[in-house]
């Protein structure tokens, strides 16, 4: 029975979905975007049902570098909500087909923009060459390549989010900068207005004083 | 029978590259302008390709494709200036290479103005943006340069450590090619925490004089004025 079904589907047919399962597993997003203040920002997503998905994000500059995150499946079950997180990577498989929603949403923050980069894998990167060529299984030195390659994946995924917090410390820092530069300035105006007003003030009140001995003394 | 599952197999294959043609979409009002940032090391490819779809009042959904709707899509380097401002139609392809590192703007927005006449201001943005090695087509380059698999692992290999190199020159700079200072990552945080540091200090000096030449002065003034009134 399984002999026949398969001489019926033809070497065609399953070529194709072979090459197509192949292309729509495949695909990463990895976006960086600016939300403004009071905003809220979703992306969409059509998964097929049994893939195995990712989404990572990182907020990397504004305020307190944190953000909403929601994400919900087709029939609008929330599978993921965090409140004010400033990292986070969450993994689910899809457990039916059709579009997949998740959005960042910055309505607590009344005047501070944030940056924040998403990372959104969906299923398994494509194998480099189509799977109907393999006949026999890897050799040593492909399976190596293969470990490798995962390995250097990796080494590229920390390095991004060692880059984003770069990013992070160094637009915290420019903004402990800026602040101390208009303290120190502003401090300064104040002392000065402060020490002259002071003296000023204490003039008057002996001035007044002594308009009023002339006075007694006439 | 047999016929009839082949079909299945090749419309379900279909159906699937369909959907893999462009993943992620967003939707953008009509004015709106969407702007997404790429922080990227030099001579670094980058490709984008978008798929844009209008909202169709009549029948209450997406239509597949819009002839004469187009995207404008503008693309600044980290110096402001503009490296790509290119009108495309509804469908597109962008492609440019970093020449200095940094932070690039890719911004996006619509062109058409009869968008709101005809669908009520929505419009959905399919995008992808693939950076660096991401870039290389590897069955593409096997056909060219006619490698074996073996040849063209080691390839996608060389190609991934090759970014990873460039991502960790850009972020420590071990080479300074041009006058401008702090151009790269960890020596611009560097200086930034430098001169943090250098303004406290200036500053708490600065404070303190001020602070002694107020008092002195008010002193003396005073003094001078209860001189002259004869209170002292």
């Amino acid at each position: 029975m399984p002999l026949r079904g398969s001489r019926s589907a033809g070497p065609s047919g399953r070529l194709l979905l072979v090459v197509a399962l192949a292309a729509c597993a495949a695909r990463a997003s990895e976006i960086t975007f600016e939300l403004p203040d009071n905003a809220k920002q979703c992306f969409y997503e059509e998964i097929a049902q049994g893939t195995k998905c990712t989404l990572e994000f990182q907020v990397i500059t504004g305020g307190h570098y944190d953000v909403d995150c929601r994400l919900e499946d087709p029939d609008g079950t929330v599978l993921y909500k965090e409140m004010k997180k400033q990292y986070d990577s969450f993994t689910f498989t899809a457990s039916r087909n059709g579009t997949y929603k998740f959005c960042f949403s910055n309505e607590f923050s009344t005047f501070t923009h944030k940056t924040v980069y998403f990372d959104f894998q969906v299923g398994e990167d494509p194998p480099l060459f189509p799977s109907e060529n393999r006949v026999t299984a890897l050799t040593q030195m492909e399976s190596a390549c293969v470990s490798i390659h995962e390995a250097l994946k990796s080494v590229i995924d920390y390095q991004t989010h060692f880059r984003l917090r770069e990013a992070q410390g160094r637009s915290r820092a420019e903004d402990l900068n800026t602040r101390v530069a208009y303290w120190s300035i502003g401090e300064a105006i104040i002392l000065l207005v402060v020490s002259i007003g002071q003296v000023f003030l204490l003039k008057s009140f002996f001035s007044d004083k002594r308009t009023t001995t002339t006075r007694v003394g006439s | 029978m047999a016929g009839g599952r082949e079909v299945r197999a090749v419309l379900v294959a279909l159906v699937l590259l369909a959907w893999s043609a462009h993943g992620l979409y967003f939707h953008i009002g009509e004015t709106e302008k969407r702007c997404f940032i790429e922080e990227i090391p030099d001579e670094t490819m980058v490709i984008g390709n978008y798929r844009t779809q209008l909202w169709d009042k009549q029948s209450e959904s997406f239509l597949p494709s819009t002839p004469g709707l187009g995207m404008h899509v503008e693309v600044k380097d980290p110096d402001g200036k503009v490296v790509l401002s290119r009108q495309y139609g509804s469908e597109g392809r962008f492609t440019f290479t970093s020449h200095t590192p940094g932070e690039h703007q890719i911004c996006l927005h619509s062109n058409s103005t009869r968008m709101a006449l005809f669908a009520g201001g929505k419009l959905r943005v399919h995008l992808d943006i693939q950076v660096g090695e991401h870039t290389n087509n590897y069955p593409e380059i096997a056909a060219k340069d006619k490698l074996t698999e073996l040849q063209l692992r080691a390839r996608q290999l060389l190609d991934q450590v090759e970014q990873i190199q460039k991502e960790q020159n850009y972020q420590r700079v071990r080479r300074r090619r041009r006058k401008a200072p702090g151009r790269y990552r960890e020596e611009r945080f560097r200086m930034t925490s430098e001169s943090t540091n250098q303004r406290v200090l200036w500053w708490s000096i600065a404070q303190t004089i001020i602070l002694i030449l107020t008092g002195i002065w008010q002193m003396r003034h005073l003094k001078s004025f209860f001189e002259a009134k004869k209170l002292v």
